[in-house]
């Protein structure tokens, strides 16, 4: 179907379909309970889950399947936020022509960036991103502040010369994204008994892009392309030799995963219309890293899962303090909870990322397939006469 | 001209740190062939032991002083160094004044042992792996790092004086010639710079003329057959790594007054270290450190209010714009060997 194997098929179906039902699936606990604030379907974190999703998609395709490292990539999301709020300003409020502009502006941006880089490879071609990065940064925070907005981000203002569309709305606020009418904040809330569900306009749009985004890289990883990135990741000397040269496939893969990261910045603003020098900063390329390792670099569906599992952490994990935690641990005697609450309190709440450290040095030092790896281990550890059976499949790289 | 020199001065304490980080980089790449992106951690683990030991040596206990009252009328209770007990107050208050460079005397066995630690307990299992493993791993080991000091000290600087005789500036104008006040620059700068001179003095001469170091040098060039010849080149290599730890930290322990110590410090020194190490030639101890000075100077330069003025924001990206075109006009960078980091 759709020019799929029927395995890839099959995890696409179960991927539209997960989206289509996150705002269930992410709400399991009913409102009011001890446990809802582990419920993650609000539309700002869905929203998230599936923009980095995007990122992380992208990322993959130039890691995962060419191994080269770039430690820039937030350049080209940043990049394409700042066009997006662009076109809200000077064109209209349609988030179309906004995403549309912004993966093209990421793309030549790529396209730069990456024919100087990939001059270079190995921890060179990784310095040299990370540099382009870190100056697009610093330029759009200090001498580009006309274009960006510098230190306090570019955002709409009321006297925006918006061609189509008016520059207010009849009560004289700045008009809001939207896709032909629909605005991208409109939510539609649902009362279950105990439980509330929102089913949010801008997540359904960024779930669409991102299922033909996940889609599109399925296509890549299973073309000759995808075969030629990976000829390049495993032996890229024995490629040459062969008389193919290396460097168009890699900088293919550079701009194709660089408008990646621009359709998620595109989306970003067009769920927030607003864009900040921050998001091109090297800490924010170290996260999808961290987002498609944690996952499993060069399988399908793994940095979906690493971002999900990130930005999940970021928003529920961070909000539990300790007066939380001596809930849950009221049943134990008085000394054995407070040892128990000291003990797990330096991981959570605010010291989430020190759990998010361990947790992504032990992926890369015993997993270096990420969890999707994991979960394969386990999951032969269980069916394990099942796989001998077909070994020939079992034998081949995780995808 | 005055100007000039001043730039060059300014230069110079910048140039000192990265080229410390940077040296350490280098030793830790050239003898165990490991990317190591914790380093910058390092780094700033070493200025946390100078905020360790100003902590330590300013504890106190209560005392109630009868001479004074409070504002209640009731008699005021002074905290007491134990110093005071011990040495009495002169003495206790000039240890106290003094705690940065007794820092330096702490911090070389810690960031060894830290570096020792570090090599047989994570890196040496690293060596078979590809370079983007080692990056990621010590990426990780860099939070984990950061988190940890982030849960004990907080998120805010935490401001570490200079030793009051270091505190102010120095003419320099009235020594060169040029009129009071024309180049003013703070002594402890200077000493940052002079310390910084001697540490990699010392890491070099000990490279060159002690056997350890020569053994060291010959595992650098051909491991395989210093292995053959008989020598645990292994064991030397860790010793390195921890000497690498330790040039790392102390030049965090110095750094501790310019800067205030907080716990994102090492990955912002980091990024412009590898860049550093990247421009001098991975591999190469004096390209890096010819790379730190002139990159901090170039930095400096860059930030005069003249040059800005021509070229808006070039003090931003000057070193990024460097490595960029020395990375692609010299591959191998400045002073970079051949058939190093070349897959």
């Amino acid at each position: 179907m759709l020019g799929l194997e029927k395995k890839d098929f099959r995890l696409l179906l179960i991927v539209i379909g997960l989206t289509a039902f996150a705002p269930f699936l992410l709400n399991p606990f009913p409102e009011g309970s001890d446990l809802a604030q582990f419920n993650a379907g609000y539309p700002d974190l869905m929203q998230r889950f599936v923009i980095f999703g995007i990122f992380a998609i992208g990322f993959n395709i130039l890691f995962g399947l060419t191994g080269y490292l770039s430690f820039g990539h937030a350049a080209f999301l940043g990049a394409g936020s700042y066009g997006a709020v662009w076109m809200f300003k000077l064109l209209s409020m349609n988030v179309l022509p906004a995403i549309a502009i912004s993966v093209v502006i990421a793309g030549l941006f790529s396209l730069l960036i990456g024919y100087i880089s990939l001059r270079r490879s190995g921890i060179y071609f990784s310095i040299l991103t990370l540099a382009f990065a870190q100056m697009s940064f610093a330029l759009a925070y200090s001498v580009l502040t006309p274009i960006t907005g510098g230190e306090t981000g570019l955002q709409l203002a009321l006297s925006d010369p918006r061609i189509f569309g008016a520059a207010q709305t009849a009560t004289g606020n700045i008009p809001v994204p939207a896709l032909f009418g629909l605005e991208m904040r409109s939510s539609f809330e649902w009362n279950v008994g105990a439980w509330l569900f929102t089913f949010n306009a801008g997540y359904y749009l960024a779930a669409v892009f991102m299922i033909i985004a996940f889609y599109i890289s399925i296509r890549i990883f299973r073309s000759p392309f995808g075969m030629m990135l990976r000829a390049i990741k495993s032996n890229q000397t024995r490629m040459s030799y062969t008389g193919l040269n290396a460097r168009p496939y890699t900088l293919a893969a550079f701009v194709i995963s660089g408008m990646y990261a621009g359709l998620a910045g595109g989306l970003m603003a067009s769920m927030d219309p607003l864009a900040g020098a921050e998001r091109m900063q090297w800490t924010a390329s170290g996260e999808v890293v961290l987002m498609t390792i944690l996952g499993g670099a060069g399988t399908l569906i793994g940095p979906v899962l690493g971002a999900g599992m990130i930005k999940y952490f970021e928003n529920i994990f961070s909000k539990i303090n300790e007066t939380i935690l001596h809930g849950w641990f009221a049943f134990l005697p008085d000394g054995l909870e407070d040892v128990v609450v000291a003990m797990i309190y330096p991981f959570i709440g605010k010291g989430w990322h020190l759990t998010l450290g361990i947790m992504f040095m032990l992926v890369v030092i015993f997993l270096p397939g990420g969890l999707v790896q994991g979960g394969q281990k386990i999951a032969a550890l269980f069916s394990r006469k099942k796989a001998e059976e077909t070994k020939p499949n079992a034998t081949e790289p995780a995808e | 001209m005055d100007q000039f020199i001043l730039q060059i001065l300014n230069g110079l304490d910048k140039g000192s740190a990265y080229a410390l980080i940077a040296l350490g980089l280098t030793l830790i790449f050239g003898t165990l062939g490991v990317v190591n992106f914790a380093h910058g951690a390092l780094f700033m683990l070493g200025a946390f032991v100078a905020v360790t030991v100003s902590n330590l040596l300013t504890l106190s206990h209560k005392v109630v002083d009868e001479t004074r009252t409070d504002f209640l009328g009731n008699p005021l209770q002074v905290d007491v160094p134990y110093l005071y007990d011990f040495f009495g107050q002169a003495a206790g208050d000039t240890i106290i004044d003094w705690a940065v460079p007794i820092s330096i005397l702490v911090a070389i066995p810690i960031m060894v042992a830290i570096g020792f630690a570090m090599e047989r307990g994570l890196i040496k299992y690293f060596y078979k792996r590809p370079h983007a493993d080692q990056i990621l791993v010590t990426f990780g080991l860099a939070i984990v790092i950061q988190e940890i000091v982030k849960y004990f000290y907080g998120a805010n600087p935490i401001p570490t004086p200079a030793p009051d005789a270091f505190v102010g500036s120095f003419d320099f104008g009235v020594v060169l010639g040029f009129d009071p006040n024309a180049i003013i620059y703070p002594y402890w700068r200077l000493v940052y710079f002079f310390f910084s001179v001697v540490v990699i003095g010392a890491v070099f001469a000990f490279l060159q003329f002690t056997t350890f170091g020569m053994v060291v040098r010959a595992g650098m060039a051909d491991r395989e057959t210093v292995g053959i010849l008989g020598i645990d080149i292994d064991k030397r290599f860790t010793i390195m790594f921890g000497i690498a730890a330790a040039v790392a930290g102390l030049a965090g322990v110095m750094y501790a007054p310019i800067n205030s110590p907080n716990y994102h410090m090492g990955m912002d020194f980091l990024v412009l270290s590898f860049v550093v190490v990247v421009v001098g030639g991975m591999g190469s101890l004096p390209g890096a450190v010819a790379a730190g000075f002139m990159l901090g100077i170039l930095e400096s330069f860059a930030s005069m209010s003249a040059v800005i003025d021509l070229l808006p924001g070039i003090n931003q990206i000057i070193i990024y714009l460097v490595a960029i075109i020395i990375l692609l006009t010299r591959p191998r960078g400045l002073m970079g060997r051949k058939g190093v980091m070349e897959e």
